[in-house]
Parts: structure tokens; C-alpha cells; sequence
């Protein structure tokens, strides 16, 4: 039980929150659903900055590439506006198009 | 006349201009703008940074922003200039008065919502998810 709240919390405040959507695979080798939740919409978020490189950076791995909705959770309108954020911070340098 | 639209102007300045140079750039698009009968909003300049990729064979630059507000045709006047100008490495101009509106807009709308019904933007549903989601994580892990 106390791991489970450890867990969570991990989620939350990590780096590694992206682990969150991903189907986690069991002992039996079935795939196991976490619950996905769009953060923007807890935050309440109605913006996505382009400027906001901190925040972007948690959607794009070392590869470069934006994380996919199925992965992150988002909901469909925040993914629209995260994705076009991350272009246009691309487009001034600020985010890599890609890396390697 | 139309509501005046909203842009914010990023241009990043070759990394050999020290600083005089930038802010004599920046004041010129100033002027520039309000020659057009633009209004700057705001400027600021973010110093040197490192660029996510080369640009130009350049890795870093100065960043300078500047939120404008205007018709649009001083828009398309500093973006003649600003590509015109070999100092200038890489500019981007977003129109960002819309989506502040659409912004607004959903503000306000859960602002109406949550008057109308007090009791449901209370504790309750918080308290009622957390358990939720640990029966949730309970049953993920079997």
C-alpha cells in the first residue's frame, strides 16, 4: 500500500512521469493499463507557451521527437497545443528538431 | 476599426553583436513598428543562450522578444527588415490575440460554471478521487 502512494507521487513530481500512460508489463506478460490523465487539463492550463522550453522538454525524449497522445495522456486539445508549441520553439532554436 | 491584433516577435541576433549593438537593433525595430503606427507592448532581451541547433554555422545567440500591437502592416514592414539584415540569424512572429481570447473565454466559462454549482467545486470530489485512484493502482498491480 505504502508503495503504491510512493508510486504516485513519483508521477508527479518526476522526470520520469512520462512512465505514467505506458502499459506496464506484468509477471504474466499482460499488458496492464495506468490511468491516463491529461495534466493540462488538472492544471487547467488554457495556453501552451512556445517560450515555456522547461515545460516542452518533458515532452520530447533524447530522440527529439514529440511523445505520442496514446503515451502521455494528454487529451486531444492540449496535445494540438503542445505539438504546436514544440514547433514553433523548433523553428526559433530553441527545441531541437532532432538529436543525432 | 478592427480590434488591434496581438503579436509576439522573437529574433535571435548573431552572437558576435555585444550588447550595444543589440539594444541599437532593438530601439531601430522600435521604431520601426511605431512608424507604422504599431505599439511595442514589451521588449525584452534574454541574453545569450545556447541554440538547439546550428544556425549558420553559429551555435549560440542573443534572444530578443517584443510583443507588438498593431494592424499587422508593421509586421510585415520589421519581417522585410529583420530578413534583409545578416545580423539577424532567425526571427518568428506568432499572432497570439485569438488564442488569449479563446483563453478567456474558457476562463470564464469555468468561473460561470463553478458559481452555479458551489457544492460540486467543493472537497468532495477531490476527496472521492484519491481513493478512486488508489483502488485504481490496487488492482493494476495484481
Amino acid at each position: 500500500m505504502s508503495s503504491n502512494y510512493e508510486d504516485r507521487n513519483r508521477g508527479y513530481n518526476g522526470d520520469e512521469d512520462m512512465d505514467r500512460g505506458r502499459p506496464m508489463q506484468s509477471r504474466g506478460g499482460r499488458r496492464m493499463h495506468r490511468r491516463r490523465i491529461c495534466r493540462f487539463c488538472i492544471e487547467k492550463a488554457d495556453l501552451i507557451d512556445f517560450k515555456d522550453v522547461r515545460l516542452l522538454q518533458n515532452y520530447l525524449p533524447e530522440r527529439g521527437k514529440i511523445i505520442p497522445r496514446r503515451i502521455t495522456g494528454n487529451c486531444a486539445t492540449h496535445q494540438r497545443m503542445l505539438a504546436e508549441a514544440i514547433k514553433r520553439a523548433r523553428n526559433i532554436a530553441l527545441l531541437p528538431y532532432s538529436t543525432d | 476599426m478592427q480590434t488591434p491584433r496581438q503579436y509576439e516577435v522573437v529574433f535571435i541576433v548573431d552572437p558576435g553583436a555585444d550588447d550595444d549593438e543589440v539594444n541599437r537593433l532593438t530601439e531601430n525595430h522600435k521604431q520601426i513598428v511605431t512608424d507604422q503606427g504599431g505599439v511595442i507592448t514589451k521588449a525584452e532581451s534574454w541574453g545569450k543562450r545556447q541554440l538547439a541547433y546550428e544556425i549558420l554555422h553559429k551555435t549560440e545567440g542573443t534572444f530578443v522578444l517584443m510583443e507588438i500591437e498593431g494592424s499587422g502592416s508593421e509586421i510585415a514592414e520589421l519581417e522585410r527588415r529583420m530578413r534583409v539584415n545578416d545580423r539577424i540569424i532567425r526571427y518568428l512572429t506568432v499572432r497570439v490575440d485569438e488564442d488569449r481570447r479563446r483563453a478567456e473565454k474558457f476562463k470564464a466559462r469555468r468561473t460561470r460554471k463553478a458559481a452555479k454549482r458551489p457544492s460540486s467545486r467543493g472537497g468532495a470530489p477531490r476527496g472521492a478521487s484519491v481513493p478512486e485512484f488508489a483502488a485504481a493502482d490496487e488492482n493494476d498491480e495484481r
